[in-house]
């Protein structure tokens, strides 16, 4: 009856909901303490012990409740559903639909797209956050600008999204481009600044990129020919693993520092930036950065000031320049944290939904598996393949939740 | 009257026992210090007295009511924790009122006893404050406050002191014995590692030591006739020296010779069987004057002197090597790093324990 | 280290003026959308937001009054009078009469044009145009201007979004949806939560380790996995799409981060204060209702913030569990998809109603920053 007036529906929910809840923690106390275990008479003692054991679950119950039900039994839910048919009435069919999955090219490109996403965002990302942490750690308005490069963490996804629409923005030849991003690049024409911008500075990031990517490679690598190293067998598969994505990511790397070079750039054209396949992820992926960058930053900048003075002024003395106090006696102190933040941004990616959804819906080959998942649900209606994508989410979500939890224990001890 | 009383109490964390058969009989009125060093579970006893940690064994009785198992606010109890555990999102007057309050006591009550203990404690001016607008001992006075408004049985300390700077401690010490005096009919176990408090303060001391209670007595008992090594060792600054003795003679009086030439006739009993046995002859390092004499009792090579003025205290070795010696002496003694000395004392003053490190007093 | 001893300056500018360039890129995005809402449509389109900050050269078309019915006989030739500004003067820069050539002519100048035909423009826009009887016929004479215009902003989008506008335009329906889910969504997972950190911080049952490790993997768990069998649920108990829904949803899926958020900073609480309050005689609710809760307002505040940022900016939930096919509970992130697929090339539509949507939350962001990055710091975990 309320629903034709939301306000008031809400409010009413807020107080059923908040009343609700205190009375329910109040009577369920009283209940126990004054009815179920009286703390008198001749059991007295018992009967407190007795309602200790259970207190702890009366106040629980609410929320592992909402636990259970939201989040633990979707997850095995979603589990059955992917082995099931929902047009066959819901029979069980094994792997079909994974193996449907595995067979359409759109998934493979979103699987391929999440992949570029997991690796650029969350370096990108730490590596902006680090360098705002450590050049606003001594300058007055230090907090001023941490928390205008901050600020990108209050909008949505969505308004992003329209933020940096306006920004790839395309108008024909003869108008006037107002996407800022098209409006420098009819200022390039080909000559010696347009070249060093957009051939030379890429190719010096991608060659930086490859041997960066190489060395984290080689230092997994070795561990299977070298002797002495922990061989353990769990780690061999995980090293292959490392070394497979290294290979991929420096051919990626080096096809597109050919095409660089080879392919000649359409100076002088408007381009629309968001249908330029490959290129167009990165766009896309700009929207992430420029969000979580801000996250990155605070955190380390809490990290790089809780490293003790002391080191890094008996670096001073002992003579390390900038440089090296950065890079050799302040990273490696909170070296911690940067995992921290690294995983962090990597779930959010895993996730990232909304702007893929908002600013190409996956087209033009820009399709990430939650949007693929969205697309099967809610617009192809295959609970089935839709319920397998979401697993394939999880699984790629597993290796960080056993490390969390892993960590969480450790830490508790 | 028993004011508190501890039959073979026992706690045991899982198969970690803490604690062991602790039996104690408290008076009411009494001041009792439980002293010994860091994890001994001084801590814990008190905690168990307080409702806060389950009893695992035995029993516990507060005003003949045994109260295994009554939750600590039905104990009569007080406590004063080392942090003072002040809610700091209340006023002091709030902070003092709190348990009356969830007591249910009427207005008036609450602000009667709440007044009263301020005048007491001198902190009337300041009961509308926050804690964090308070010093380190006006927050100790609030502690104290909190607990006394509640006028409880036993007031529990534990190590209240802890927390504030030397000269402070000193002063807020003074300040909880005149308390005490002041509330003669009150009963207060009080916690601490520090001997001073414990010697000060305490009409009784327990010194507990791994779990078991060394010793149970008056502060100067325990000085002048510590049950075993432990005690005597802990209890007095420098700690007592212990040397390795063989027995010559038993009877009423017992001698004893030291590997490097000293010798003791002490005045304690000792059985026939001693004879031969290897002892720990214990002296106190300020029983100790330099002699010329052939009797003596330890020949002393000197590592080290410590000239204060008002006493000399040298690290010394015995002849044979026994190394970790002290002789503190009154006033001011010219003797140079490496020279050899002999010392000796009075016999009474000697202490003997003994293979199981026993003193023989409590044979 | 500002104090140490025959350091550098070059760096120091070096680090404020790279830091200063890194702000300004971070920026730029907002602003450029801001600046644009204050835009007319004509505006938008004919230039980039970043030259609506300074006079911009514009070049503008007029015609001159329609020669059939304004022409005056002027001995064999005729003329045409008047001011192509009508009311509303543009500062002329120069001008012109062929499309090929917009800035020919300086104002009071005339163009001679063929066989004797002539336009002369004044600087305050008006004109005579003289010719002989065919030519003074037809259409007006083109006259095209480039003129100065001042920086010009308007409130008429915002006006348009939430007041006037129609259908998909309007966004006061969806702001007032958004705060409808918003605020229970904030609220009511707080109290709950609550209660819940209370217990896996300071009361000892048995599991109690392996809930918090539970706690800690829920964070972790994507929401995707929830949604059809949650839909399905909703669907099949009755509670649909809607209100409810969400409300239900948002306080479920945020639990895991107001638990372990709330849960570390119970425990970090001082264990005297809690023990004294049992000496004292506060049970286990008075002692979480008058102790906890009041020491936990800062953890209690950074949730809320996250909670609220969260459930305002989400688009997901909001697209499951809430917005059915009439559309009458759609927020805001969905009517901002919306409007990106119907009204793309509309920026003073889309750019006004992004910000309408972005201005609460970064109100909150900067009235609350402080509690904000306290719960960051707590919450990523260890």
């Amino acid at each position: 009856m309320f629903s034709n007036n939301p306000a008031l529906y809400g409010l009413t929910v807020i107080i059923i909901g908040v009343g609700g809840c205190l009375g329910y923690f109040f009577l369920s106390n009283l209940f126990l303490d004054k009815v179920l275990f009286p703390a008198s008479g001749p059991n007295a003692g018992r009967n407190i012990n007795r309602a200790n054991m259970i207190r702890p679950w009366l106040f629980l119950f609410p929320a592992l409740f909402a636990l259970v039900l939201y989040l633990a039994y979707p997850v095995f839910e979603t589990l059955r559903l992917s082995l099931t048919d929902r047009d066959q009435g819901g029979a069980f069919v094994g792997l079909a639909n994974y193996r449907q999955m595995m067979d359409e090219p759109k998934f493979w490109e979103a699987v391929q797209n999440n992949m570029l996403w997991l690796i650029v965002v969350p370096a990108i990302s730490t590596a902006f956050g680090l360098l705002v942490a450590q050049l606003t750690d001594r300058i007055r308005w230090g907090n001023l600008a941490k928390s205008l490069i901050f600020m990108p963490m209050a909008i949505s996804f969505v308004g992003a999204s329209v933020i940096f629409k306006l920004i790839y923005d395309t108008r024909p030849e003869d108008q006037n481009q107002i996407g800022i991003l098209n409006a420098i690049w009819l200022k390039l024409d080909g000559g010696i600044g347009s070249i060093l911008m957009l051939q030379v500075l890429p190719s010096i990031l991608l060659v930086g990129f490859v041997v960066i990517v190489a060395s984290v490679a080689w230092s997994f690598v070795r561990g299977i020919i070298a002797k002495g190293e922990d061989k353990s067998v769990w780690l061999l598969p995980l090293r292959l693993l490392v070394a497979g994505g290294a290979l991929w990511l420096i051919w990626v790397s080096i096809s597109s520092l050919l095409g660089l070079w080879i392919g000649g750039l359409p100076y002088g054209e408007a381009q629309t930036w968001l249908t330029i396949p490959l290129w167009n992820n990165f766009f896309l992926m700009v929207v992430l950065i420029w969000i979580q960058t801000g996250f990155a930053m605070v955190i380390l900048s809490a990290a790089l000031r809780g490293i003790p003075e002391e080191t890094v002024e008996a670096a001073i003395i002992d003579g390390a320049n900038p440089f090296q106090i950065f890079f050799k006696i302040k990273v490696p102190q909170i070296m911690g944290t940067i995992v921290v933040v690294w995983t962090t941004i990597t779930l959010t990616v895993l996730k990232v939904f909304d702007i893929v959804f908002a600013m190409t819906n996956g087209q033009w080959e820009t399709q990430v598996l939650a949007n693929y998942m969205y697309d099967k649900l809610f617009r192809a209606n295959d609970w089935g393949i839709g319920s397998a994508s979401a697993i394939v989410i999880m699984l790629l979500v597993t290796p960080i939740l056993v490390w969390n939890v892993y960590n969480a224990r450790k830490e508790m001890k | 009257m028993t004011s508190l009383s501890l039959k073979d109490v026992c706690k045991s964390y899982g198969e970690i026992e803490v604690l062991r058969d602790i039996n104690l009989e408290i008076e009411q009125g009494e001041l009792i210090v439980f002293v010994g060093p860091s994890g001994c579970g001084k801590s814990t006893l008190l905690r168990m007295i307080a409702g806060l940690e389950k009893i695992t064994g035995g029993t516990l009785e507060i005003d003949d009511v045994v109260v295994n198992d009554v939750p600590p606010a039905q104990r009569g109890i007080a406590m004063v924790f080392q942090s003072y555990a002040l809610y700091p999102h209340m006023t002091v007057y709030d902070n003092m009122a709190f348990a009356l309050k969830l007591a249910r006591k009427s207005k008036e009550e609450i602000d009667e006893a709440v007044k009263n203990a301020a005048e007491t404690l001198q902190l009337t001016e300041y009961l509308d404050r926050l804690p964090k607008a308070l010093s380190g001992g006006q927050r100790q006075r609030v502690a104290i406050g909190r607990s006394i408004v509640r006028d409880p049985k036993v007031f529990l300390f534990d190590e209240p002191l802890s927390n504030l700077d030397a000269a402070l401690r000193v002063a807020t010490r003074i300040e909880i014995a005149q308390l005490k005096e002041s509330m003669p009919e009150s009963t207060m176990v009080y916690v601490t590692h520090d001997q001073v408090e414990a010697m000060t303060l305490a009409s009784r001391i327990v010194v507990l030591h791994g779990g078991n209670v060394e010793q149970f007595g008056a502060p100067l008992d325990l000085y002048e006739r510590p049950a075993n090594t432990f005690v005597a060792q802990f209890i007095g600054s420098p700690a007592m020296n212990l040397i390795e003795a063989k027995v010559t003679a038993t009877g009423d009086t017992t001698s004893v010779k030291m590997a490097d030439g000293g010798h003791a006739d002490v005045p304690i009993a000792s059985v026939d069987g001693d004879v031969g046995g290897t002892f720990k002859l214990g002296v106190r390092p300020e029983d100790l004057t330099v002699t010329e004499s052939d009797d003596y009792l330890v020949s002393a090579h000197v590592d080290m002197v410590e000239a204060l003025g008002e006493t000399t205290v040298l690290y010394f070795r015995s002849q044979n090597g026994e190394p970790g010696l002290v002789a503190k002496l009154p006033g001011i003694h010219r003797i140079a790093k490496g020279t050899n000395i002999r010392l000796n004392s009075v016999p009474e003053k000697l202490h003997l324990f003994d293979g199981d490190g026993r003193s023989l007093l409590y044979r | 280290m500002a104090s140490i001893a025959g350091k550098k300056s070059a760096l120091t500018w070096a680090v404020h003026i790279s830091v200063a360039l890194l702000v300004l890129l971070w920026l730029f995005p907002t602003i450029g959308l801001f600046v644009s809402s204050f835009r007319t449509a004509d505006q938008i389109s004919s230039s980039g937001w970043w030259a609506a900050l300074f006079p911009a050269e514009q070049n503008e078309v007029y015609r001159a009054a329609d020669p059939d019915d304004n022409r005056v006989a002027d001995g064999d030739m005729f003329v045409v009078k008047g001011n192509i500004f009508e009311g509303d003067p543009r500062d002329i820069r120069s001008w012109g009469v062929s499309s090929r050539n917009v800035s020919a002519y300086q104002p009071g100048d005339t163009a001679e044009m063929k066989d004797g035909e002539s336009v002369t423009l004044q600087a305050d826009g008006s004109y005579v145009w003289r010719g002989n009887d065919k030519q003074l016929s037809g259409r007006g004479q083109r006259i095209f201007i480039t003129a100065t215009v001042p920086p010009e902003f308007t409130l008429g989008n915002y006006t348009t979004i939430l007041f006037s506008g129609s259908g998909q335009d309007n966004m006061a329906k969806a702001f007032f949806n958004t705060l409808t889910v918003t605020i229970p969504a904030t609220i009511i997972p707080i109290v709950v939560a609550a209660f819940a950190a209370y217990a896996l911080a300071w009361m000892e049952f048995p599991g109690r380790a392996l809930l918090i490790a539970a706690v800690v993997g829920f964070l972790v768990v994507p929401l995707q996995l929830a949604l059809i069998p949650l839909l399905r649920l909703h669907l099949g108990i009755g509670i649909g799409k809607g209100y409810l829904g969400v409300w239900l949803a948002h306080t479920a899926f945020g639990m895991p981060l107001a638990v372990y958020l709330l849960r570390n900073y119970m425990v970090g609480l001082p264990r005297d204060i809690i023990e004294n309050a049992k000496v004292d005689g506060a049970t286990d609710f008075q002692i979480f209702t008058r102790i906890i809760l009041p020491l936990s307002f800062p953890a209690l505040a950074s949730f809320a913030i996250f909670q609220f940022l969260w459930t305002w900016n989400d688009l997901l939930v909001a697209k499951v569990f809430l917005i059915d096919a009439t559309g009458s509970t759609t927020v805001m992130t969905n009517q901002i998809v919306e409007l990106l697929g119907t009204r793309g090339g509309n920026w003073e539509i889309l750019a006004t109603a992004a910000f309408v949507s972005i201005a609460v939350p970064l109100a909150v962001f900067f009235a609350m920053q402080r509690y904000l990055v306290r719960g960051l710091l707590a919450g990523s975990v260890k």
